[in-house]
């Protein structure tokens, strides 16, 4: 199964640890990422800059209106995310309780939903085969 | 031509990997949770156990099409899943605190773990007094059983209990937790210790059995599976650990299940025991319950799922109801109630007395039942006393009690039944 995990901290948490200890986390982190790897779980990943970064859309009367920061305000902002493949939620839920990010804030596990999944994918194959064609007949 | 012959050795290697993914995949299904059993004691965590095991499988599929499958593959699992789990503690051991953790990394790994069937069958028996640990809640031994000894997903164990996959997965990481903290051995129980704890495993069991068995409403093919489960799990302790009430709970299992096909009509209803139609009785199901009945009685111990499996044995071996020898039925309750005292089995006797006798003789003993006020919110109480008004054809006070049996059961099935026979009533 798919799972998607969400990876909330303090960010302010951050600027207060010394650089030295700070390396040593994100090294810790990527050990145990390679662990994932190793086991075939690690399907993806991406880093989050700062919640400050963010912008954020909302439709209001008949527009969308823009505003920068983040969606919502709290002290834990969404850092990083992580695909991860594991037999059941109870082995997502093992494998993530060992991620050493879990020290700096609370990970989501969150099942990714199987049959939109599939229609989005569909229609990624659809374009796919509309390009490929295009392009062979160009 | 040298084209066609790379070609062609492709081919071959493809089919060779086909071969062997497909002996790794038996592997996984019939071996599996054995290999977990063992991994669990050699590496002492039930989390890193099931990654160790999952990698090693992994590793098999990789290597075996390379190397060729092991001689041993059992102890090629085992002993890789062991080496995984060393190798993770040992990456992580630079940042790791726990002094016990750093220590299993100095563990080295064996070659080739040495085959003691012994332990490996003890294992076996490990988990699952493990997973019914007494200092555990019983839904979370229910939950961990399915899960650790019969190899469900927390998503199926969800649906089989028609709940969230988060409910079941905190009960299962709970279950752990508390394991750890309190440091509760992974052991057989000791002799003396043995009796209270088997209790515990064979209630686990009969109670996944009957969760499928009462469900089997058609709605859901899971909660069925359950049952089959159960008889399974049940085969396994029974070859592990022979005991006479082990064989008595497979039996009743078994006897009650080869009442399946007779139990539920084409339109989905209920048939009672009396109206089904006994040739769709399973005969070889039927007569491996009897057998491990007779097993039971022969082990010198009888006990409560014995006794519940002598009386479902006796409905087995009857023709019709007519047939039926109910007074061997009264004489084996009777039995039953000095074994394990309760109301519903009280229940049963008085049926079963209404047959043997007359239908006011049952009729006064559930009365008698009713204002001890025990059953008094028990549907199948107020539908037996029913069934034996109607008998007597007292419709009114029967259709009363219909009503009060179908007002506290809320299983489809038995509700049509109840709606019924107040049709029928007028």
């Amino acid at each position: 199964m798919r799972f998607i995990c969400l990876g909330y901290a303090d960010e302010t948490i951050f600027k207060e640890i010394p650089e030295e200890k700070m390396k040593g986390f994100m090294e810790e982190c990527f050990v145990y990422d390679d662990v994932l790897r190793r086991g075939g779980h690690f399907v993806g990943g991406e880093a989050l800059q700062p919640a400050s970064t963010a912008v954020t859309l909302r439709f209001r009367e008949g527009k969308v209106d823009v505003t920068d920061g983040p969606y919502i305000e709290t002290k834990e902002y969404l850092g990083g995310i992580l695909f991860l493949e594991a037999r059941d939620l109870n082995h997502a839920i093992a494998l993530m309780s060992k991620h050493p990010g879990v020290r700096f804030g609370p990970f989501e596990i969150r099942p990714a939903d199987v049959e939109i999944n599939a229609l989005v994918r569909e229609r990624d194959e659809r374009i796919r085969a509309e390009r490929a064609g295009g392009k062979a007949k160009g | 031509m040298a084209e066609a012959m790379r070609h062609n050795r492709e081919l071959v290697n493809d089919s060779r990997e086909q071969a062997v993914r497909e002996t790794v995949e038996r592997i996984y299904r019939e071996e599996s949770r054995r290999i977990f059993a063992t991994l669990i004691r050699l590496v002492g965590d039930f989390d890193l156990a099931e990654e160790a095991m999952h990698e090693a499988f992994a590793a098999a599929v990789e290597r075996w099409p390379v190397d060729g499958i092991p001689e041993k593959p059992f102890a090629w699992l085992v002993s890789t899943g062991r080496f995984k789990a060393i190798d993770t503690i040992r990456r992580m051991a630079r940042f790791e605190s726990d002094p016990e953790r750093v220590a299993l990394a100095t563990v080295p790994a064996k070659a080739d773990e040495t085959i003691d069937e012994e332990q490996f069958r003890d294992d076996q028996l490990r988990l699952i007094f493990t997973c019914c640990h007494p200092s555990l809640p019983a839904t979370t031994r229910v939950a961990m059983t399915l899960r650790e000894m019969c190899g469900l997903t927390t998503e199926e164990v969800a649906r089989a209990f028609l709940t969230s996959p988060a409910t079941i997965a905190q009960r299962i990481v709970r279950g752990k937790a508390k394991l750890r903290d309190e440091r509760i051995a992974y052991q057989v129980p000791s002799r003396d210790e043995l009796p209270t704890r088997l209790d515990s495993v064979l209630s686990v069991i009969y109670l996944v059995f009957n969760e499928g068995y009462s469900a089997r409403s058609g709605d859901s093919v899971v909660r069925h599976d359950l049952s089959s489960e159960a008889i399974r799990l049940g085969r396994v302790l029974m070859d592990l650990l022979p005991d006479g009430e082990v064989a008595g709970l497979l039996a009743l299992m078994l006897l009650h299940d080869s009442r399946r096909r007779a139990r539920i009509d084409a339109a989905g209803d209920l048939v009672l025991l009396e109206d089904q139609e006994r040739t769709l009785w399973d005969r070889p199901t039927i007569d491996e319950g009897l057998r491990l009945v007779e097993r039971a009685f022969a082990s010198g111990e009888v006990g409560a799922y014995t006794l519940q499996a002598a009386i479902s044995g006796a409905h087995a071996t009857a023709r019709d109801v007519r047939d039926t020898d109910w007074g061997r039925i009264v004489a084996l309750y009777d039995l039953l109630l000095r074994a394990e005292p309760s109301p519903v089995a009280e229940l049963n006797r008085a049926v079963a007395i209404a047959m043997r006798d007359t239908p006011e003789a049952g009729l006064r003993l559930i009365d008698g039942i009713l204002e001890r006020g025990e059953l008094a919110s028990y549907h199948l109480a107020h539908a037996a006393r029913a069934d034996l008004l109607r008998r007597l054809g007292r419709s009114a006070a029967a259709k009363v009690a219909y009503e009060q049996a179908l007002a506290m059961s809320t299983l489809e099935p038995e509700r049509r039944y109840l709606e019924k026979r107040l049709r029928e009533l007028g």
